[in-house]
């Protein structure tokens, strides 16, 4: 049940203003391809043109390599579904909301009744059937909405900021359904999203959209492994810093980024640079000994976050700066707050964004 | 005060007495303006549905006319479908002046602005996704269109509560182009006014009774299933 889906060259105006500029993508068969982009930056318009519900200004839309048109678009759009950002809900009871679409289809009503108990399991809402949707919470409605889409079994699957505004336990519900849609139906889903956290971890590719271009593919490894200005211009990324880049006597470049804090970096750039050490890349130890790492710093634990497997830890050192280890390995230094700490990273672990 | 009295008493006797003229104007009133509803809605509903969920130039300025016909004088539109109908006129040939039939256009002409403004309200009203919505679950544009209506059902209702009373209180499109023919073109408002022109006081004040009804009973009960739904939801 997938679906190979490409956009080429599709353009999206709105009266003057250019919503989607020049897109070229190829959406992959049975693949999660995440969306990520600052609000505005024409996530929405891109999946309504693959939902086919908006026509592009310029250029085409193909499915499974045929080219979407007037005569048949109707037709295609019965291969895929859209869940919106905001949950749209017809007023009608829940079993409704979901028989609407196979209504659509034609499809016969004791097939009906199997298929919608069959979503409403797997979006865990068994007996909501009789339930006015609208008078659900805001975490049912959504999971309402998603199961509207998948009780449809469509090939492609198009998600727009699914779990925006949920609270953490109806978000992890959606984003497990997600994933299961995918890994055991094979379901092509593109999923809009501006949730770093949420971009990592379900998606196998992702497009960062800017200004309604796309300003990079890549896996999530790719994507985050090398943070790039796009990226750090809408989401929120831990140990971003602004400074002032010099070259010392020994020919090694230096950053000054504030309080006396001056990390030694590779770039060969001057002047005013923005920089970026990824979290993982740096080492926490209780005690200063010699290393290869260019950069150590000495500060104390301000913040401590369990995330379960892992913690996040802020240290100030004059800046502060985000670490993440292994809960075995903050149980076994027993670190807690305000001890003092050094962290070490390479100057190539320093990226120039 | 004596002759007012006295008239009602007679009215309510002419009521309960089952006189078959009153209840044979009563129900030609009904079936003429329950007609021209629905004839009205045929093009009334598809033009609500293009302003209510459509966007495009000129669509104020259409919104404006309509708004503004609904207070069209009903003599004036039945003294220009008068000239229309008559055999003078570039519709004479179809001998229409006179009948029922010149009757239900007229009304659904007169009532066509109502409908259109207070369906594009309620269809307004309705959250803008629905149509995508409907079209992104499988369907098709008419689908999508009645989907809309669906959820715009409450104000649609509304509209045509409205539209019945306006079209069965109405006495210029009535009279001048039914011409109030007993047994034939004779509704409630133009006998009202026959009868009270002759004197015949009980008469009108009978039918003046029924038309009051019929207006509080329809939209009485309309409302009363309206809530009746909203609670069931």
């Amino acid at each position: 049940m997938t679906l190979g889906v490409e956009l080429r060259n599709v353009t999206k105006s709105f009266d003057e203003i250019t919503a989607l500029g020049n897109i070229n993508i190829e959406i992959h068969q049975g693949e999660i391809l995440g969306l990520l982009g600052a609000n505005g930056s024409g996530k929405t318009t891109l999946l309504k043109i693959l939902a086919l519900i908006e026509k592009p200004s310029k250029g085409e839309v193909y499915f499974d390599n045929k080219r979407v048109t007037e005569q048949n678009a109707s037709l295609t759009r019965l291969e895929t579904t859209m869940v919106f950002q905001k949950t749209t809900l017809f007023n009608t009871t829940v079993y409704n909301n979901l028989a609407y679409g196979l209504k659509v289809r034609k499809t016969p009503k004791t097939k009906i009744e199997e298929e919608v108990n069959r979503a409403l399991r797997l979006v865990k809402l068994e007996g909501f059937e009789k339930r006015q949707a609208k008078k659900l919470s805001g975490g049912e409605q959504q999971r309402v909405a998603l199961s509207r889409a998948l009780v449809l079994n469509t090939r492609l699957l198009l998600l727009d900021e699914p779990t925006a505004n949920l609270d953490p336990r109806n978000a992890s519900i959606i984003e497990e359904i997600v994933s299961t849609v995918n890994r055991e139906r094979k379901t092509t889903i593109v999923m809009a999203t501006h949730n770093m956290f949420q971009a990592k971890n379900l998606p196998r590719r992702i497009a960062l959209i800017k200004d309604g271009k796309i300003a990079g593919v890549g896996t999530p490894a790719e994507i985050f492994g090398s943070l790039s200005k796009t990226l750090a211009s809408f989401a929120v990324v831990d140990n971003v810093f602004n400074g002032e880049a010099r070259t010392t006597e020994d020919g090694t470049t230096v950053v000054d980024i504030g309080n006396n804090v001056r990390l030694e970096t590779t770039t060969q750039e001057r002047g005013g640079v923005s920089l970026f050490i990824s979290p993982k890349d740096i080492i926490l130890f209780e005690e200063r000994f010699a290393s290869s790492a260019r950069n150590v710093l000495k500060g104390k634990i301000v913040e401590i976050s369990d995330l379960g497997a892992i913690v996040r830890l802020k240290v100030d050192v004059g800046r502060d700066f985000v670490v993440q280890i292994t809960k075995r390995s903050f149980n076994e230094m027993s670190l807690n707050l305000n001890k003092e700490v050094y962290i070490a990273f390479k100057a190539s672990s320093v990226q120039i964004i | 005060m004596t002759n007012i009295l006295d008239g009602i008493t007679k009215a309510f006797e002419l009521i309960f007495s089952g006189d078959p003229r009153v209840y044979e104007v009563t129900f030609r009133s009904l079936l003429v303006s329950g007609t021209a509803i629905l004839i009205a809605a045929l093009w009334s509903i598809p033009i609500a549905l293009f302003l209510g969920t459509r966007n495009y130039r000129g669509k104020l300025f259409i919104k404006g006319f309509f708004t503004a016909m609904i207070g069209l004088p009903t003599v004036g539109l039945g003294l220009i479908l008068f000239l229309i109908f008559s055999k003078a006129g570039p519709l004479g040939f179809l001998h229409l002046l006179y009948t029922p039939t010149a009757i239900i256009l007229g009304e659904a002409i007169l009532i066509t602005p109502l409908i259109v403004i207070l369906t594009t309200r309620a269809i307004e009203d309705v959250d803008q996704e629905i149509k995508n919505l409907a079209k992104t679950l499988g369907a098709s544009e008419a689908e999508s269109s009645i989907a809309v209506l669906r959820e715009a059902s409450g104000g649609v209702f509304l509209a045509g509560i409205a539209s019945f009373n306006r079209a069965v209180a109405e006495l210029g499109v009535a009279q001048l182009v039914g011409g109030n023919i007993a047994g034939l073109t004779e509704v409630l408002t133009t006998g009202i006014a026959l009868e009270t022109a002759r004197g015949n006081l009980e008469l009108s004040i009978a039918w003046t009774i029924i038309l009051l009804a019929v207006v509080f009973g329809i939209t009485l009960a309309t409302l009363l299933i309206e809530a009746y739904k909203r609670r069931r939801k």
